[in-house]
């Protein structure tokens, strides 16, 4: 009893004053975090129902472009982001039990992982790139695409891909943020700030959005690169 | 300091190492599942059922994902609250496809253009199919 008593009186600092104590306060967090979530499925899912009233518009079309997606690639970097979402989820436990070696040691897999999640996804967007298939004017269709796709209008084609990198864009770009705030993560972990070290939720909030990220390419990967007839 | 991990791990639910590589590999093996279904040539004509079990896989797998490694299975339950709050979401688009897939049924002069140019989803033309590429 008296070692939880010195326990609770520690974490005493770390609870601001609107609160009544920590756990009150780090549910709060999380239910702030889970806010923020909410609104981030409702912006992703707007791009979502696009998705389906154009694929259901254009199903056969649309079947016969996607063969020009590598599904290698993307299952590579499915398996990725998979992994790194494991890497988060035990760089989190690491911080409940202030392993600060753990904690660091996870997220730089992480890093990495997510690192290597953007070179393939440079590689797939520039190869299209270099074939003309990209956004706006200079839009080209035809040379250099898989025989079956070329059977396709370059409008219908232009559609799929405005979709095609609307979405896996705004998904990449949730990966540099991810990468940045992980980065100011470490770097506070590194330098031992008690506000991470003490209260593991800080950590835990970061890996909530990565999770987060996790989750909408479980869904994109499947709507793009694996698309039944 | 022993019992002070203890007390942490009282409340913060920390949970088995064991766990998370149990999670970790049903979504492998889920993934594997669905791209070995996307390969299936004799499932290829059934579209529809196709998309049922592609979207059925990722949603488990998205659970899986919500439950374990974001911890919401051990987390109070206004969190969860907020969670299932996301799913709203779903019911939203379910109110929207009832619009856009029910006005072919009701024409409207100036609305009757089919063709594949128009932004607007404005015909059911998946029961076409292939037919009109060719």
């Amino acid at each position: 009893m008296a070692t939880e008593a010195a326990h609770g009186h520690d974490q005493q600092w770390l609870v601001h004053h609107q609160y009544e104590d920590y756990e009150q306060q780090s549910e709060s967090y999380i239910v702030g975090m889970w806010a923020f979530l909410v609104t981030e499925i409702m912006f992703f899912g707007a791009l979502f129902l696009a998705y389906v009233l154009y694929r259901w518009q254009y199903q056969p079309e649309f079947y016969l472009i996607h063969k020009d997606l590598d599904w290698v690639m993307g299952g590579i970097n499915t398996t990725v982001l998979l992994f790194s979402s494991l890497a988060v989820a035990l760089a989190v436990r690491c911080a409940m039990l202030q392993d600060r070696k753990g904690v660091l040691g996870w997220l730089t897999v992480t890093q990495l992982c997510a690192a290597g999640f953007l070179v393939i996804k440079y590689f797939e967007w520039s190869h299209k790139y270099h074939k003309g298939v990209w956004l706006g004017e200079g839009f080209k269709w035809g040379e250099g695409v898989t025989k079956y796709a070329q059977d396709v209008s370059a409008n219908t084609a232009q559609l799929f891909y405005s979709l095609y990198y609307c979405m896996t864009g705004l998904h990449g770009f949730h990966v540099v943020i991810g990468i940045i705030v992980i980065g100011i993560l470490m770097r506070m972990w590194f330098k031992n700030n008690p506000l991470v070290t003490k209260d593991y939720v800080p950590t835990e909030l970061v890996g909530l959005y990565w999770h987060f990220v996790d989750l909408v390419w479980i869904f994109l990967y499947p709507l793009f690169y694996l698309m039944p007839r | 300091m022993a019992s002070d991990s203890t007390h942490l791990s009282h409340n913060h639910h920390v949970q088995p190492v064991g766990m998370y590589m149990k999670v970790f590999g049903a979504l492998v093996v889920l993934m594997v599942a669905t791209i070995a279904v996307a390969q299936v040539e004799a499932l290829k004509e059934y579209s529809l059922l196709n998309n049922f079990i592609a979207m059925g896989i990722a949603v488990t797998k998205a659970t899986l994902v919500v439950l374990f490694f974001m911890g919401v299975k051990f987390s109070s339950a206004l969190t969860k609250i907020f969670v299932l709050l996301g799913f709203s979401w779903f019911f939203m688009l379910f109110f929207m496809f009832c619009d856009y897939f029910t006005r072919s049924w009701e024409p409207v002069p100036g609305w009757t253009g089919t063709s594949q140019e128009t932004a607007m989803p404005r015909e059911n033309r998946w029961s076409e199919g292939f037919d009109r590429l060719k």
